[in-house]
């Protein structure tokens, strides 16, 4: 007898709760884990200084942020895609189908992607992209044909690279970093080195080349980290000769264990990657749901926060997380004031 | 076998026959069971030895989180910089955002290091940044707030330190490990060496760390595990006013009413199966199910408990029955013999006297649902979530919050390495739980258990 009135308890409990999800009063985020730290800051210092509760924000990646923000509008989908990537044409046509029509691009800023290594461990002070190819690309050029990667150390193809194996930890193909350290690192040590121009003379397209010189090699001298920063990191410990790929703001809370190379000479710090001097960077977004303004309390404000000159401005707190604060930040301001959608100015 | 019969009898074969001495074979029998003793003493030893070593590197990482840096600091509660107006209206002193709280402590410890004649190289109030949390401002913005009389007084504070500050207090951060680091200068660590000779820095211990909330990833020095607590602890209540009902009364159909046939046995097996089914599988099931065709909110300790309620399912039908089982057959005829219905015999005498092993099943179930991390993972509830105290008891089934294992994951994940700390701790706190919960298992089994 007990248990049937435990039973229709939890019923009526549930009964209540559906009844209360309609009203949902606090922004939901979900996206990029490169975003989340900065993210997070943001939410944190909103739900301070605001009466509105503070925003939820959830990681998983770029594209699953994408996913899950183009499944509709409504209260039971969430307001604002973090991004380490531009949305794609793609994403925006699953949005439109949706029903997602009015989209705000909003950039916060750029992120940097370093190569770096144990404090205590080799040499492994300068990169070049080339160097970056020839130890990690499925094909390379070697004394002018292109063969399967035989490097299996870094004085193999540049003397000035330390004896070692080679052992790189780069981010898995779900993560936005991996996408610009192929476009950025790996196709232009394609270029560089000549393994390109092969390539096409070699009968290939230009399209295939590309993917031909993004290919990373499988025999194991180069591994895929699914996980975070924390996992390569890891892996860089117990590993004296590996090399792990980072963001700028993970590196700089742990600068006691990581040494960081330069790439193409230039040191990665804010000032450089801001100035555009190292190369490997990328641009950092929200999207937010224009439909949700209005409805779900606190939306704009949050939006607007994010991008106020106390936040996203060179001194505020993200960029002294390590974020590379936008110089073109008032044109954002102006855009998330305005509510601009992507269309609407294209 | 039939050799030895043939032979007559199991005497030993050999020439010696005397009982006091042993021959070969008896001494080889005794050598293998001392062998084999060896064996699982080894195999114990080995297992201790792991416990030993988990629990102190546990204890070794996780116990300096629940110790934390303040700094003790009168600040002077500027009229001008707080209320500009002048005419303390709660409107307007709210306006001024935390930023402009900042310099006010920042000059509350320039004063502090100039007034003890500490000799530094900063000459400007901003460089003590470094020194302080930046959860101290929206503190003093909170107190102010709520008090608008302080504007203009010098108030008292206790302050977080900064997590740079707390590693070096902690001696996790030295003086050649921030060589490289932007946040902090050898210093600034000069200086807390002077502050805390006399007392201004020091450390005490971390309540907020197991009542507040998480925070951001630039301030680990404020994040707390209290508000996860409370959302494990909603979907406890879920799980518990679920799965005991519907595991009970699924596990009494199926063990005294339903007849033996095929359906009954194959719903059988598929109980079996599905305890042994991965928790991650749940947390798929509960995204489908709860919150893409249902539109439950995403992150909400009630669709969390209604995940880890299917998980927890088989391990109470399972326990349960094997409880009823327990029960001797004499108990149910006896009832049944002086004219009690099926139900009667079933509710008055079998449930009751099986009650001790389906508890026990339930809070083993609890347990291992309160650890459970995966599920969660799928439904939303790990991010920077637990940031706010639910409101009220609906509010702490609907709004978006994490749990205690989640809650954990997520700090191991993040880039300061004074999270790591806090996951540790974190996990202190989760063992703690679920050690209380097997030890109130087990009274309740040695208390109330029956054998016939």
């Amino acid at each position: 007898m007990q248990s049937v009135k435990l039973a229709a308890s939890a019923l009526a409990i549930a009964a209540v709760s559906a009844s209360a999800a309609a009203a949902r009063d606090n922004v939901q985020v979900a996206g990029s884990s490169t975003v989340l730290p900065y993210a997070s800051i943001v939410a944190e210092a909103f739900g301070e200084n605001f009466d509105f509760p503070t925003p939820v924000v959830e990681s998983g990646g770029s594209s699953a942020g994408l996913k899950r923000f183009c499944e509709g509008v409504g209260e039971n989908t969430i307001d604002i895609a973090n991004a380490s990537r531009a949305i794609r044409a793609g994403e925006v046509e699953t949005c439109a189908a949706n029903g997602v029509t009015d989209i705000i691009e909003v950039r916060i800023g750029y992120d940097g992607i370093v190569f770096a290594s144990q404090q205590t461990g080799p040499e492994f002070t300068a990169f070049e992209p080339s160097d970056l190819y020839n130890a990690l690309a499925e094909q390379v050029l070697v004394d002018g044909e292109l063969v399967a990667n035989p490097h299996t150390t870094w004085a193999d193809f540049n003397g000035d690279l330390p004896d070692v194996e080679i052992a790189a930890f780069i981010p898995g193909t779900k993560h936005g970093t991996r996408e610009v350290f192929e476009e950025k690192v790996l196709l232009q040590g394609c270029e560089d080195t000549g393994a390109m121009e092969a390539m096409v003379a070699g009968g290939m397209s230009e399209d295939d080349a590309e993917d031909a010189c993004m290919a990373v090699r499988t025999d194991g001298k180069s591994v895929d980290i699914d996980g975070d920063y924390t996992e390569t990191l890891a892996r860089i410990d117990s590993n004296p000769n590996g090399i792990g790929v980072f963001g700028l703001a993970f590196y700089e809370n742990n600068t006691d264990k990581l040494k960081v190379a330069t790439m193409s000479g230039v040191q990665p710090t804010t000032e450089t990657i801001a100035e555009g001097e190292y190369p490997v960077s990328r641009p950092l977004f929200f999207y937010v749901k224009k439909a949700h303004i209005g409805v779900i309390p606190g939306l704009k404000e949050y939006a607007e926060f994010f991008v106020a000159n106390e936040i996203a401005g060179p001194n505020g707190p993200l960029a002294n997380y390590g974020l590379v604060s936008d110089p073109e930040l008032a044109d954002t301001q102006s855009k998330v004031s305005n509510e601009e959608t992507m269309g609407s100015n294209m | 076998m039939t050799d030895a019969t043939s032979q007559g009898g199991a005497r030993p074969s050999g020439p010696s026959t005397r009982l006091t001495a042993a021959d070969s074979r008896t001494k080889k029998r005794n050598a293998s069971e001392k062998r084999f003793r060896a064996y699982g003493l080894a195999a114990i030893g080995t297992g201790l030895f792991f416990l030993v070593v988990l629990l102190t590197s546990i204890i070794s990482n996780g116990s300096t989180a629940f110790m934390q840096t303040f700094i003790e600091v009168p600040v002077y509660l500027d009229p001008e910089a707080l209320d500009p107006n002048g005419n303390r209206d709660p409107a307007d002193i709210s306006k001024v955002s935390t930023f402009g709280y900042n310099p006010l402590i920042q000059n509350a410890v320039f004063e502090q290091v100039q007034d003890k004649g500490i000799a530094t190289d900063y000459e400007d109030a901003g460089d003590m940044k470094a020194l302080i949390s930046a959860s101290a401002a929206a503190q003093l913005r909170d107190r102010v707030i709520a008090n608008p009389d302080l504007i203009g007084e010098t108030v008292d504070f206790q302050i977080l330190a900064s997590s740079r500050v707390d590693g070096y207090l902690k001696g996790r951060v030295g003086r050649d490990s921030i060589t490289q680091d932007r946040n902090i200068d050898a210093g600034h660590l000069d200086i807390v060496d002077a502050l805390r000779e006399d007392g201004t820095v020091h450390k005490s211990f971390n309540f907020a760390f197991i009542t507040g909330a998480d925070a951001s990833e630039s301030r680990p020095e404020q994040a707390g595990l209290g508000v996860s607590m409370l959302g494990s602890f909603f979907m406890m209540l879920v799980v518990l006013f679920l799965a005991l009902p519907i595991g009970v009364a699924a596990s009494i159909y199926l063990e005294e009413f339903a007849p033996q046939n095929k359906f009954t046995d194959f719903i059988e097996v598929n109980i079996s199966n599905l305890a042994a089914v991965p928790s991650i599988v749940f947390g798929i099931l509960g995204l489908a199910a709860f919150i893409q065709f249902a539109h439950l909110p995403q992150s909400a300790p009630l669709v969390g408990g209604l995940t880890l309620t299917l998980m927890t399912l088989p391990t109470i039908v399972i326990s349960t029955r094997a409880s009823l089982k327990a029960v001797p057959p004499s108990i149910r005829d006896a009832a049944l013999g002086v004219g009690a219905s099926k139900m009667q015999s079933v509710f008055h005498h079998v449930l009751p006297l099986a009650m001790p092993g389906i508890l026990t099943g339930t809070i083993i179930g609890l347990a291992q649902a309160l650890g459970e991390t995966a599920p969660l993972l799928l439904i939303g509830m790990v991010g920077y979530i637990a940031t706010n105290y639910p409101e009220g008891v609906i509010s702490g089934f609907m709004s978006p919050n994490s749990a205690m294992p989640a809650q954990i994951y997520e700090w191991a994940k993040r880039a300061d390495p004074a999270y790591y700390e806090r996951a540790w701790g974190g996990i202190i706190i989760l063992l703690v739980f679920l050690l209380v919960m097997n030890v109130i298992a087990i009274v309740l089994r040695r208390k109330f258990e029956r054998r016939w």
